[in-house]
Parts: structure tokens; C-alpha cells; sequence
């Protein structure tokens, strides 16, 4: 019973996080302007980092968490570089 | 004592499938806020519901997940949680600035005008150089 109401959640949660994602990819690839798409690229991380804890749990693995935290940091810095990137020209002053 | 994913007890696979689905659901909702609304400005809000109860639900089902089958505490989610929660402000602060300098600088017409509050008491004082 338990098997059955774990794996029929994590599938819903997975559709419903892959389907966020499609559509933050929308967002990115026909944002108006610059900052639409680095938001867009935002929550894409954003999404595909709860989509990889929603696999740890499914398979009841450890491992992803680990790619879950690396995603969480380098997605920041990423976001932030871009950001700079559109507020001075440059990213390192 | 490490369970199988099958052997959870009931009350812990209701609860993990509580809060997965309300932070799956949350994030989608706010991916959909993220296309539907018009401006940038309103726009930048949409992610959010995905960086706090989305991050937040699917932490929690996470550690109810593995803190059950592995029989021990296991909290290391929250440094996930408290990483994005923590970050995603900054980053929202410093993305906004940036379309509200370049909305002013190339005039589009989106950003909310500056206060000229200030411009009409420099121009009246009496030690101001243009007025020599």
C-alpha cells in the first residue's frame, strides 16, 4: 500500500517538476529581454535541482542530494554573474 | 536497520506524498505565473513560490524519506533549503536593479519614474555653481 502511494506521488511530483521546467524553458528561449531569459535560466536550475532530490527519493539513493547541493551553488553564482553581467557590462570589476 | 523504499510505514508514505505534491504543485504554479504574467516586474515574482514552499516541501518529504528508512536523523536537506532560501533574494535583488537601470537607460517606458523631489532644492540653492 505504501510502495503503491510513494510511487504514484513521486511520479505526479516528477511530471509536474519536469512540466515546471518546460516551461521555464519557454520563458528563457522567448524572453523579451535579457533578464527574462537569466530568470528563466533561474528557476530552470531551480526546478531541475527538486526534480534530482524527487530521484533520490524515488530510488531511495543518497547520491543525488550531493548533485542537488552542487546544483544549488553553482546555479547561484551563475545567476549572480548575469546579473552583474547586465548591471555594469563587465563581471569582474 | 536500513528499510527497502517499499517497507515505509503507512503514515510516513502519506506524509512524504503530502509534501512532495504541494511543492511539486507550488513550483508548477509558479513556473506557470512565470509565463502568463506580462510585465517583468510582476514576472519576477512568479519563481518565488518555487524557491520557498517548492525547496521547502520537497526538503521536508525528503527528510521524513530518508530519516524513516535509514532509522537515524538525516537533516541534510535543510542546508539545501536554507542555501536557497538564503540566496534567492540576493540574487532577485540584484536582477531586478539591473532591468530597472537598463529599463531607465534605454527608456522603454516599464520602469517606475524617479523621484524628483530632491532636483528642485539643489536647483534653488544659493551656492549651487550653475547659478553663478
Amino acid at each position: 500500500m505504501s510502495a503503491i502511494i510513494l510511487f504514484t506521488a513521486v511520479s505526479i511530483a516528477q511530471l509536474m517538476l519536469a512540466a515546471a521546467m518546460a516551461v521555464a524553458f519557454v520563458r528563457m528561449f522567448r524572453g523579451p529581454r535579457a533578464q527574462d531569459r537569466i530568470i528563466g535560466l533561474d528557476a530552470l536550475y531551480v526546478n531541475a535541482m527538486l526534480l534530482l532530490v524527487t530521484f533520490g527519493i524515488g530510488t531511495g539513493r543518497v547520491i543525488y542530494f550531493e548533485a542537488a547541493l552542487v546544483i544549488g551553488m553553482l546555479g547561484f553564482v551563475a545567476t549572480v554573474a548575469l546579473a552583474k553581467f547586465l548591471m555594469r557590462g563587465e563581471v569582474i570589476e | 536497520m536500513i528499510l527497502a523504499p517499499a517497507d515505509l510505514p503507512l503514515w510516513a508514505a502519506i506524509g512524504v506524498a503530502f509534501f512532495l505534491l504541494i511543492g511539486a504543485s507550488l513550483t508548477l504554479i509558479g513556473a506557470i505565473g512565470f509565463l502568463k504574467l506580462p510585465t517583468f516586474y510582476e514576472r519576477i515574482h512568479a519563481p518565488t513560490l518555487g524557491t520557498s514552499w517548492g525547496v521547502g516541501g520537497v526538503m521536508l518529504a525528503s527528510m521524513i524519506f530518508f530519516t524513516v528508512t535509514e532509522s537515524r536523523l538525516v537533516v541534510h536537506e535543510v542546508l539545501i533549503g536554507l542555501f536557497i532560501t538564503v540566496t534567492t533574494p540576493v540574487t532577485f535583488m540584484l536582477l531586478a536593479r539591473a532591468a530597472l537601470h537598463r529599463d531607465r537607460a534605454e527608456n522603454t517606458g516599464y520602469a517606475p519614474e524617479k523621484k524628483k523631489a530632491s532636483l528642485p532644492v539643489q536647483e534653488d540653492g544659493e551656492t549651487h555653481p550653475a547659478d553663478n
